[in-house]
């Protein structure tokens, strides 16, 4: 029987360094995981680096995956998480003929019961910013595309988890540990 | 003018051997060309404290260095040129990597400033050997090698070891800085080996003590730890049976009388049997491999297992483990044996010398004193124990003498046993056999190999030449690819597609090279030709004509379960 795959996403915290993007994507490429969103920033700890990535596998597969990810060396820690456990969104941009803003007025409602903001106006186009989750974003993209969508971009999830994550402890324990053998 | 001014600056080149001094290095296997020539050049200066072994091929200086890491528990150095000399590396890496060796591979590549533009030799060796290093990193700057270097070592030798690879620009070669050397003793993303947590070991030792029908399953990780001993008192207090891995082989000697044999795919009948049997499995520095467990399925669903492992990504990873301790077992192995009751366990014993008599009468007795005249590899290697009384090195290539070799092997002691077990090299025994016999000196390295994987890296007989490396070969020629031959007759209806080789005079060949080389295919002619191998001061060849539609047994069909070991 197939297990039951579910969203996850995870967490790493790791050393800024050339080349571990390759590693972490080998490790989902190994294993046939396809990779449904992928975002890399700083962390909230100075060079340390962190990646949200957003898989659905079973529960068996993900703490695998993790496993994996934490065994490579510059990696400091890995976490995974379901949807409950963090706040995620997502950020999409619609790029739209100026002439249809003008042309069809249902489109201004649209705008304004999506909540989207609107970025920049030019002559011949004028572009749409939204922020929120996957149904959100896609909606609009649905309700926009009748319109004729010049160009749409969705990023990748970015989230943070309601539990704390005890990075900078991590660090802190080498760092004390380091000066003791000194 | 301040002191910095004053501070030496060397190249990068000569900044890379002094910090492979400073790590104890005094050897490395290697193969020249234009992105690597400086460092060459400065190995040329540094000759009197570094030596350098010339292989025939850099696959050859991978497996060399494998050899050598294995046989003398230190770090093995591969060191080639860019492009082509870096690829040919790969193969080597990725064998090191599935069987946890520790060594560091050095390549050259092009300037800085061609990167990434498709220059001559360039290949993007780092891309390519991610997947199978525990780390590598590209060094653009000489002023980085120093850090890089010790970095290296620590990586490749500390927790569960493995291949690290470092690339090295040839500007960060040239290129003159200053030289800081301190050496590794941490890394903030990187916790070598877990804590050992009390709590486990003592749930464990509950477990294992209230058991009736335990089972030792060792791994290397326990040669890796250097934990032998422990391993050895732990097995001895507890009178728990052990069963090993291809790869553990070696470390708790033959003729321990709790030894009982190998697991896996052409294992004993009893350990095979039993392993779904016990109530307790205690699994020591292993990985249950899919060669030692057939069908995940049914293996071991009645025992509750106790896992001793120092890599947590291995925990519960093929076997679910009830009673997981993470840490290196060295430490892990004597907490457990102090709380570990001494069992009677006459009856479960019992159980395996009786499925070992009934292995004897249907394989052993005919493998290692056939009636029929062919020779059969297994009393040629009863023959190499004879003559070594159990101290050789021996190493395998891989195939049907592979598995006679270390089914019917005796070994004393530990670091005994070297061949390609999670990889399945073929290629790997005569390279590895160079590398082991400069790794152990003072040891007897033996060199088992198929007609079919030694004519994979035969090269190396130059290197064997030319360093006057006395490495004893003996080559099982059955004229076939003699492993794929069987499945071909078990399993494809003996259509021997692509396994018959056409070979050439293997013994011209080695003398071609120089060395002492002989030829039996009569049993008359056995024993002494293995006492002359096995006496000869310098490298020697005997080539043994053996039977050439032999299978090996006892055999677990792939995917079925261990329960379901085929004994013909
Ligand atoms: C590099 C490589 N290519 C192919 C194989 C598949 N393979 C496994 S065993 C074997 C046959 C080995 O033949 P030989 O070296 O003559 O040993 P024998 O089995 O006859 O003892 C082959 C082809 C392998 N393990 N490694
Ligand atoms: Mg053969």
């Amino acid at each position: 029987m197939e297990e039951e795959k579910i969203q996850y996403t995870i967490s790493i915290y790791s050393e800024n360094n050339v080349g571990l993007l390759n590693r972490v994507s080998a490790i989902f490429l190994k294993r046939h995981v396809n990779i449904m969103s992928f975002s890399t920033s700083q962390s909230e700890i100075k060079d340390v680096f962190r990646f949200v990535i957003v898989v659905s596998v079973s529960e068996i597969q993900i703490k695998k995956l993790v496993q994996q990810i934490e065994k490579q060396v510059d990696v400091i820690k890995a976490f995974y998480h379901t949807d409950k456990e963090t706040i995620f969104l997502e950020s999409a941009l619609y790029k739209v003929k100026s002439s249809s803003l003008f042309e069809e007025r249902q489109i201004q409602n649209i705008i304004k019961d999506s909540h989207a903001n609107i970025v920049t106006v030019s002559p011949e186009f004028f572009v749409i910013e939204k922020t929120g989750f996957r149904k959100d974003t896609e909606k609009l993209r649905e309700d926009l595309s009748k319109y004729g969508l010049l160009q749409f971009v969705r990023s990748g999830r970015i989230s943070v988890t309601k539990a704390p994550m005890g990075i900078s402890q991590i660090l802190n324990n080498f760092k004390n540990q380091n000066k003791k053998n000194e | 003018m301040n002191m910095k001014d004053n501070k030496l600056k060397i190249s990068g080149a000569e900044s890379l051997i002094r910090a492979l001094l400073e790590e104890g290095v005094d050897l490395l296997f290697g193969y020249p060309g234009g992105a690597i020539m400086p460092v060459y050049d400065e190995l040329y200066k540094f000759s009197d404290k570094i030596d350098h072994i010339l292989t025939r091929h850099e696959q050859g200086a991978t497996h060399a260095a494998q050899g050598y890491a294995r046989s003398s528990g230190k770090v093995g150095v591969a060191i080639a040129t860019s492009g082509p000399g870096a690829t040919n590396l790969v193969t080597g890496i990725a064998d090191a990597q599935i069987d946890s060796t520790p060594i560091v591979c050095i390549t050259g590549q092009v300037a800085s400033h061609l990167l990434g533009s498709d220059a001559f030799q360039e290949t993007d060796i780092i891309g390519i050997s991610t997947p199978v290093t525990k780390w590598n990193y590209q060094i653009t700057k000489a002023s980085e090698i120093p850090d890089i270097i010790s970095k290296a070592f620590y990586i490749a030798s500390s927790g569960r070891p493995g291949p690290v690879l470092i690339d090295i620009t040839k500007d960060a070669q040239f290129e003159f800085c200053e030289y800081n050397y301190k050496k590794c003793n941490g890394i903030r993303s990187y916790l070598p080996v877990p804590k050992l947590q009390n709590e486990q070991i003592t749930e464990a030792a509950k477990v294992i003590n209230s058991s009736e029908k335990p089972l030792i399953v060792w791994g290397q990780g326990v040669i890796l730890a250097e934990a032998e001993n422990e391993f050895k008192e732990f097995v001895e207090n507890s009178g728990i049976p052990a069963v090993w891995t291809i790869l553990g082989l070696s470390a708790l000697p033959t003729e321990h009388p709790l030894n009982m044999g190998m697991v896996g795919m052409h294992g004993n009948y009893g350990p095979n049997v039993l392993t779904n049997e016990c109530d307790v499995l205690i699994a020591v520095g292993m990985r249950f491999d899919d060669r030692v467990t057939g069908d995940l399925k049914t293996y071991a669903k009645q025992a509750k297992i106790v896992h001793l492992e120092i890599d947590p990504a291995e925990i519960s990873k093929n076997v679910y483990a009830h009673y997981p301790i993470l840490g290196d077992c060295k430490e892990s192995l004597k907490k457990l044996t102090n709380l570990v009751k001494k069992k009677s366990l006459n009856n479960w014993i019992g159980l395996f010398d009786n499925h070992m008599k009934i292995e004897y009468k249907s394989v052993i007795e005919k493998d290692l004193f056939p009636s029929k005249d062919g020779l059969t590899m297994g009393e040629v290697i009863n023959s190499i124990n004879k003559h070594s009384k159990g101290d050789a090195i021996i190493v395998t290539d891989v195939g049907q003498h592979q598995m006679v070799a270390c089914r019917y092997a005796k070994f004393n002691s530990s670091k005994s046993n070297i061949t390609s077990g999670g990889l399945g090299t073929m290629g790997f025994a005569l390279p590895a056999a160079i590398g082991a016999k400069i790794g152990a000196s003072h040891r007897e390295v033996v060199a088992v190999i198929g007609d079919g994987g030694y004519q994979m890296t035969i090269q190396e007989l130059g290197t064997i030449f030319q360093t006057k490396t006395a490495v004893k070969i003996v080559v099982l020629n059955n004229d076939y690819l003699g492993m794929v031959r069987q499945w071909q007759q078990l399993f494809f209806d003996k259509r021997y597609a692509s396994t018959e080789m056409v070979n050439p005079d293997f013994v011209k060949i080695a003398e071609g090279y120089s060395i002492q080389a002989s030829r039996v295919s009569d049993r008359k002619n056995l024993d002494n030709a293995v006492k002359l191998l096995i006496e000869s001061k310098d490298a020697f060849f005997l080539e043994v004509c053996v039977e050439k539609e032999d299978n090996v047994f006892p055999m677990i069909p792939s995917g079925a379960s261990v329960s379901d070991i085929r004994l013909k």
